[in-house]
């Protein structure tokens, strides 16, 4: 039926501020018919933008978006079947509350009775039966919320945006929002596409999550698919709590990690580098000499439900759930089942950046010149008398059209705090954090516009500004044709 | 074409344009320019050698700095009596003293001239203090006002504060109060200084004379000497532009100064 | 105890130097006299003066007229110029606000007198046309409009206008539905701010008025320097009737924010 029906498709939909930042890059989506989607990430991550482009408040730069098939993306947002619900409600202070809920119906020119009649129906709908009179101020912020759904749900829209719409409530009205929100997009049928940076809020209601980071889709797929079979370090160590190490399958299904051995349920070839998620409640504690890698209890903290644990093993911190508690300064072992371990085919985090040839026919890079033998680069090039470089026919070659790439691999590049550090090749800002079981992996954004992944034992913090060092003789170097 | 709230603010920009940027480009080349329409500094030269004018502009900035210095001495008590009075009518209060502002000023040195002639006779007599009498009382709601507004504001706690930490009231208020209510002083300083330069109406309606900088441009003005007249004008707009420059600094510096204290 | 006495005694003293010429005119513009001295007797006459004498009542329309209808250009001006700029680039914008302070912190005089080199001298514009005394005043007003604007559309929650649009409304239906209601009371405060400054103004009317027309200012200016005693005690009664005109309307403007207090105090 319908149901197969994609309502919405956003097809590489690019949106790039005045200013240069690129809010969302190639992001593609299907919504079926009646499905509730969530965008899930971090702020700044791009949902709320690609929101409003949908909504029509914004144009993406590039990409369409087809409505029902009919590409929409550069029609205004008051010809769009398409409503939303305002992260702070965004009700008219002026109006009341009747007057909120039937202001697009008047737009309309629907009749006052029907109006009446309409406005009565979505005001049981939300809870709030013969609140018509009230002004929007005498309203506490869960009644607000219920009156911006209601005005946007009486307009019967075929989408309903959804801009963290439980942001302003404290805790136990959110949970109760959430239940609620939930049970009237199952009565209503009608596709919901929600924005929260909250992922238990994402997991609960949800029909399809898509986590973003960056502007950049990072996985989609339903909350189980999310959880359990993250597809990146990114949205492992966004969903939920994680142990996160970088390891290399050493047979089939046979993968090493975090100083042990352990069997998977993942085939990935033999040799290949991975990145192995461990989630905190499949650990579970033994004797020291049961558990396929052990340790020492550095903490132990009382959560409610279970005890998060510490351990220390070797190189590598493991965080664990347990129901049971461990005492601090003990060693323990710990076992995970093959079914707790979740594979992934390691992101090349190489950092590969183009550096230039400068008119001395040196290699510059940012500023810097680096030393570095150019005729060994460059088959069959040497230096003539003015040290001018020329291929192998003998001709001085043209700074403007050769192009060298570099590389270096994160765990080679230093951080450091002192920017004016003579080594320093560039700055940036740390952007992304993810803690690796026995390193840091981070996401510089540097002034160049290009991130560089880092590889650091040490914390540093989120937005700190750094400078790079980064070692010659680690520096790989490439002419690209 | 679509429809943007951008372009709502075109018929306000061309008529900035036009009515306040355009006249003063005119004002510029008119005092650069003879009746020729040739460029010529004779208007810069003759009223920084003409001793009549330097004299008017003496004399304007010696009755604005006293009137200023009056009403701030009048203003400030007030201000700081009415803000820190622990009356629940004190916005009523305040509004008393601020109503003179909307009777027509006209109407109210028409009033001040009658007793004022009832007191001393010829009023011709002791024009300078006339001058400050008719500015202050013209003025000095413009002093009470935004001084009151900044006291009126201060948080309570701060000099409570201050004598907890051991001050006495005479050095809380040196150190505490006086300090954060700069703000407040400075734009009422500009608000009556400026005026007190230029409003020679006052004077002219006290004593039919009227020597200070606005009354040149009048009399240029009567006749026709449009030249002249743009130079007193543009001499007039760089000392405005000079105090405002210097009371935003001094803003600035308040702020900061404030936020140091806090 | 002495403490206490300064704190009533300063206030009074400053208001009764503010107050005591205006009500002692009050008191004389009931009698006769043609100066402030002994009363002889108590009489209405300059009050009859003041509405049979056509050059006095056509003054007073003139002025009123004119505020009216600066006021309201200088609002729709300098209203569409808040909502212009604040939604434009902030190079735009501050553009606008850095021009749009310069009639402000500017002396009257020399607004006054460049609007008339401007238009009269350079462009020929007829002053009987009143051409530059409408443009004047508004000139003097529609930057106070726009400053009373500017801090209510930043008040305003961004989204209402999205929101608008969301439900169906075109731009100029949000524009008059939703934003305009939002920034009313920056409207109606810019308005009435620019109705007192045009009725107060004496300098930008001087030098762009037809010779023909008077506004209060002008009309008393010039009467202080004429002769004729029956103008110059009937304008005492202008002045009582403005005073007690500008009483009833600050009265009725506490009584009415004082009710808002009240049934705001009601309602938390």
């Amino acid at each position: 039926m319908e149901n197969n029906q994609n309502i919405i498709e956003l097809k590489h939909i690019s949106r790039t501020f005045e200013d240069g930042f690129r809010a969302v890059s190639d992001f593609n989506l299907e919504v079926k018919r009646g499905e509730f989607v969530t965008f899930l990430g971090p702020s700044g991550c791009g949902k709320t933008t690609t929101l409003r482009m949908i909504a029509g408040f914004d144009m993406p730069t590039e990409g369409e978006i087809l409505l029902n098939g009919q590409d929409i993306s550069k029609l205004p947002p008051n010809k769009r079947p398409i409503n939303t619900v305002f992260q702070r409600y965004a009700l008219f202070p002026h109006m009341n509350i009747f007057e909120n809920i039937a202001f697009g119906l008047k737009l309309k020119k629907m009749p006052r009775e029907e109006i009446k009649k309409k406005v009565k129906k979505v005001l049981e709908l939300v809870d709030l039966e013969g609140f018509e009179k009230r002004s929007v101020s005498t309203l506490s912020g869960g009644q607000q919320q219920r009156v911006a759904i209601a005005r946007a749900l009486v307009n019967e829209p075929e989408i309903l945006l959804l801009d963290e719409p439980l942001g302003a409530l404290d805790l136990k009205m959110r949970k109760e929002m959430q239940i609620e929100l939930k049970a009237m997009h199952d009565e209503l049928g009608i596709t919901f596409i929600y924005v929260t940076h909250d992922q238990e809020e994402a997991l609960t209601m949800s029909d399809k999550i898509v986590v973003m980071s960056e502007g950049k889709i990072q996985q989609i797929g339903t909350p189980e698919d999310i959880y359990n079979e993250p597809q990146n370090a990114f949205v492992a160590d966004f969903i939920g709590e994680s142990n996160i190490f970088n390891g290399i399958m050493t047979g089939t299904m046979q993968a090493r990690f975090a100083g042990g051995h352990f069997q998977c349920v993942d085939d990935v070839p033999e040799g290949t580098q991975i990145t192995a998620v461990v989630r905190p409640e499949d650990i579970e504690l033994t004797a020291p000499e049961q558990g396929q890698i052990r340790g020492k209890v550095i903490s132990v903290i009382f959560k409610g439900i279970h005890y998060e644990i510490t351990v220390q093993s070797g190189r590598y911190e493991v965080v664990i759930q347990s129901t049971k508690s461990a005492e601090v300064g003990s060693v323990v072992g710990m076992k995970v089942e093959p079914d707790g371990i979740h594979i992934m085919i390691a992101e090349n985090n190489t950092n590969v950046f183009p550096v230039d040839m400068n008119r001395n026919h040196r290699l510059e890079f940012n500023g810097t010149e680096l030393d570095t033998s150019l005729t060994q680069l460059i088959k069959g090039s040497r230096r003539n008398e003015e040290h001018e470089l020329l291929d192998e026919n003998g001709e001085v070659i043209d700074p403007e059209k050769i192009h060298i790439i570099a590389s270096i691999e994160p765990q080679d590049i230093r951080m450091t705090d002192d920017v004016d550090d003579e080594q320093v090749l560039i700055e940036g800002t740390i952007s992304n954090l993810i803690y690796k079981g026995d390193h840091y992996s981070y996401v510089i954004n540097t002034d160049l516009g290009q991130d560089f992944i880092v590889d650091d034992e040490y914390l540093w913090n989120m937005d700190d500004r750094v400078g790079l060092i980064l070692p010659l003789d680690k520096m790989r170097f490439q002419v690209k044709k | 074409m679509r429809f943007s709230r951008k372009t709502l603010g075109i018929p306000y920009a061309v008529f900035l344009l036009l009515f306040v940027v355009a006249p003063l480009l005119v004002l510029f080349y008119y005092a650069f320019t003879n009746g020729k329409g040739e460029f010529t500094l004779q208007n810069l030269t003759d009223f920084f050698t003409d001793p009549n004018t330097l004299g008017t502009l003496a004399y304007s900035l010696a009755i604005a700095a006293v009137t200023t210095a009056v009403c701030l001495l009048i203003a400030y008590p007030v201000a700081y009596i009415l803000a820190t009075s622990k009356l629940k009518a004190k916005s009523v209060i305040i509004m008393i003293f601020v109503m003179p502002m909307w009777i027509n000023f006209s109407l109210r040195i028409t009033a001040l001239k009658e007793i004022l002639t009832l007191v001393e006779g010829n009023l011709a007599r002791y024009p300078f203090l006339n001058s400050v009498i008719g500015m202050t009382y013209d003025f000095l709601p413009f002093m009470i006002l935004p001084i009151y507004n900044t006291i009126v504001k201060l948080d309570g706690s701060l000099t409570e504060a201050a004598r907890d930490l051991g001050a006495n009231d005479r050095m809380a208020f040196l150190r505490v109060t006086l300090p954060l209510s700069l703000p407040g002083i400075i734009s009422g300083i500009s608000m009556v200084f400026l005026p007190a330069m230029t409003n020679y109406v006052v004077l002219d309606m006290l004593y039919n004379s009227t020597y200070i900088m606005g009354s040149l441009i009048s009399s240029y003005f009567a006749a026709f000497n449009w030249h002249g007249g743009s130079m007193i004008a543009l001499v007039l707009l760089g000392i405005i532009c000079l105090f405002t420059l210097l009371s935003d600094s001094g803003d600035e510096k308040t702020a900061r100064t404030g936020g140091a204290l806090l | 105890m002495s403490r206490k006495i300064v704190r009533i005694a300063v206030p009074v003293l400053v208001l009764l130097f503010l107050y005591v010429p205006i009500l002692i005119l009050a008191l004389y513009s009931f009698t006769d006299a043609t100066q402030i001295g002994a009363i002889r007797s108590f009489t209405l006459k300059n009050y009859v003066t003041l509405f049979s004498t056509e050059e006095l009542r056509s003054m007073i329309v003139g002025t009123i007229l004119l505020a009216l209808g600066a006021a309201l250009l200088a609002t729709i001006l300098g209203t569409l110029g808040a909502i212009g700029s604040f939604y434009s680039r902030k190079r735009t914008s501050s553009a606008i606000a850095t021009v749009n302070q310069i009639p402000v912190i500017n002396a009257d005089v020399v607004t006054g007198f460049s609007l008339c080199i401007l238009l009269v001298v350079v462009f020929g514009v007829s002053k009987d046309s009143y051409i530059p005394l409408v443009v004047g005043h508004v000139t003097l007003c529609a930057p106070f409009v726009y400053l009373s604007v500017i801090p209510k559309l930043k008040q305003m929650d961004s989204s209402l206008y999205e929101a608008a649009m969301d439900l169906g409304a075109t731009p100029a239906q949000a524009l008059f539905r939703v934003v305009i209601p939002q920034i009313l009371g920056g409207m109606v405060s810019g308005f009435s701010l620019a109705v007192t400054l045009s009725l107060d103004d004496y300098f930008i009317a001087t030098y762009t008025k037809p010779a023909t027309f008077d506004t209060i200012s002008t009309y008393v200016v010039n009467a202080t320097r004429g002769s004729q005693t029956d103008i110059k005690t009937a304008l005492w009664a202008l002045s009582t009737l403005i005073f007690v005109l500008v009483i009833v309307i600050v009265g009725v403007m506490n009584f009415n924010s004082g009710r808002a207090q009240k049934k705001e105090a009601e309602k938390a």
